[in-house]
């Protein structure tokens, strides 16, 4: 039983470009669910725009971007420019799929919040998220 | 979006339409937080323009499909809509997937359609609890259509009626034993019978089945004189569309016409006012009533107890401890 007033964690969990490996999103947002946090699913291939207005219409807590296309470097920029133009600036991104070191090092400093590659356990995924909301505060 | 604004700073936000204000102060009726309610309360004067549309049926039926078709179909003929969307929470965590809005992506971009998915966290009848507070708040933002897709249900415990001006029920060729499937309380409801996936070759079997049962003594024609219709979509071709929104926009003039509108805004009225005393008592007994509850339930257990006798003493010991 849910206390009344603890808000749920809100996720939206995209998939963008011609990107189709969705096996992993589907494991990632359903250990998220597991741990009692809502999850949105956008589906396959939407584009930035969609996903940022979408994470703002949503009031989304963390967007969760899976790519695995090696299309990190174009995606993750545009996104989080959609986001500051939509006031949507205190959406945390999270990034996760399959990219060189050298990348994640370079999408951090541009200001994505943590990246988490293959092999991530579910545990430390979830461990991630409740910190980010955490070190936001409430809103 | 700044950090911590109060919610009642929104409220002039929301009524100017601006999306990250509605899209917080949404956030902020899901919390139920005591800090909401005042927002809410002005936020409730500026409603009453809206035509707030249910749409129901059980799961799988091509809901979120037939609300996309319905938004395009609205923008085309110039007006704006608001969604709510609801999904049900898994009972195990509380969790939830929230997938409705996998099929309505290409209304994303479109700054006259605003999408908002909402999960039920355990309430029953197929809306969350929130459900109709973020109604007051798209209404109040301006939207001029309302849709709200609810759970996919097949019994009779339908919260959606009661609180809407139009009632879709949707019904689908392919889920099973289908038409027998759905209870005559849900048939019941509808001011308007979709049948989705008419371009399946199937379908032709559902609309009949369905006319028979209507035809089988269902209620079919309301009081005011509105005709319930029966009609026929695709939401991969587009057929039938126009004729619902028709449909759609015929019922609303009916009842306004009628007089009807008045009395379903008093019942609406009257099911907040419900569900407001509901949720308040509920909160209650959550926050200040552990402890007596988990020993009445220790008396039941050892049959000290049955459950009216316990339910009488809960409430007494409620009573007796609230200031007047
Ligand atoms: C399975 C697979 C496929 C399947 C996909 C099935 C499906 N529906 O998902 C199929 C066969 C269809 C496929 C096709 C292709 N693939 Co492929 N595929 C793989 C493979 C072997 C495994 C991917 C996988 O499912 N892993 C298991 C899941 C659970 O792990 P994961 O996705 O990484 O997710 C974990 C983490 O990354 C993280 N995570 C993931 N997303 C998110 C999101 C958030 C928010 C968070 C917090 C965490 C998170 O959490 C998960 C759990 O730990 C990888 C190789 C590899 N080692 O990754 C190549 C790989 C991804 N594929 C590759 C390629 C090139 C292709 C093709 C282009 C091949 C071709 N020439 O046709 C096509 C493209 C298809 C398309 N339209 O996108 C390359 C990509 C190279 C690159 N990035 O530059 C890889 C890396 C193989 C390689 N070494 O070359 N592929
Ligand atoms: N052939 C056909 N398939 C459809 C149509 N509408 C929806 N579908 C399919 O039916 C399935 C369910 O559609 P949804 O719109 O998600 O149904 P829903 O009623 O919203 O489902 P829940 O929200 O899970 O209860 C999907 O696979 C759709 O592609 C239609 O008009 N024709
Ligand atoms: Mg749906």
């Amino acid at each position: 039983m849910q206390a009344p007033n603890t808000q749920p964690i809100r996720v939206m969990i995209a998939k963008v470009g011609l990107d189709g490996h969705d096996r992993g999103v589907k494991i990632v947002a359903r250990c998220l669910r597991d741990a009692g946090m809502d999850v949105i699913y956008t589906g396959l291939h939407r584009t930035p725009e969609e996903v940022a207005l979408a994470a703002v219409q949503e009031d989304v807590d963390i967007l969760g971007i899976s790519i695995l296309s090696g299309a990190q470097m174009t995606v993750f920029p545009r996104v989080l420019e959609l986001l500051r133009g939509q006031h949507g600036s205190d959406i945390a991104v999270v990034g996760g799929g399959v990219m060189p070191d050298e990348d994640v090092v370079e999408l951090k400093r541009m200001g994505v919040s943590e990246v988490l590659l293959q092999d991530t356990p579910p545990q430390a995924i979830v461990e991630s998220m409740r910190r980010l909301v955490r070190e936001r505060g409430p809103r | 979006m700044g950090r911590a604004v109060p919610p009642l700073a929104l409220v002039q936000q929301v009524l100017e339409g601006r999306l990250t204000a509605v899209a917080r102060m949404i956030t902020h009726a899901e919390s139920g937080e005591e800090a909401c309610h005042e927002a809410l309360a002005e936020i409730y004067r500026h409603t009453g323009k809206a035509h707030v549309v249910g749409i129901t049926g059980v799961p799988g039926s091509g809901k979120s499909a037939l609300v996309t078709r319905l938004c395009k179909a609205l923008r085309a003929g110039g007006r704006s809509v608001g969604v709510i969307a609801v999904d049900p929470s898994s009972p195990f965590s509380g969790g939830s997937i929230l997938g409705d809005r996998i099929r309505m992506n290409e209304l994303v971009t479109d700054p006259g359609v605003f999408i908002r998915s909402m999960a039920t966290r355990g309430a029953l009848g197929g809306l969350a609890r929130a459900s109709l507070s973020g109604v007051d708040i798209l209404d109040a933002a301006g939207y001029d259509v309302v849709l709200i897709e609810t759970v996919g249900v097949g019994q009779d415990e339908i919260d959606v009626v009661q609180a809407v001006h139009t009632t879709l029920v949707v019904s689908a060729p392919g889920l099973g034993d289908d038409i027998q499937a759905i209870k005559a309380g849900v048939l019941e409801i509808a001011d308007i019978h979709v049948v989705g996936k008419c371009d399946r070759s199937d379908a032709h079997r559902t609309v009949t089945d369905l006319k028979n049962m209507l035809a089988m003594g269902h209620r079919n024609s309301q009081g005011y004189g509105w005709q319930v219709p029966l009609i026929p979509t695709s939401s991969v071709s587009g057929e039938g569309i126009p004729e619902l929104l028709t449909a759609i926009d015929g019922h609303l003039e009916a009842l306004t016409s009628s007089g009807e509108l008045e009395q379903r805004r008093r019942r609406i009225a009257q099911t907040r006012l419900l569900k407001s005393a509901e949720n308040i008592l509920r909160d209650q007994f959550q926050r200040h009533h552990d402890r007596q509850i988990s020993e009445l339930t220790d008396r039941m257990m050892s049959g000290r107890t049955h459950p009216h006798a316990a339910a009488q003493t809960l409430l007494n010991q409620f009573r007796s401890e609230r200031k007047p």
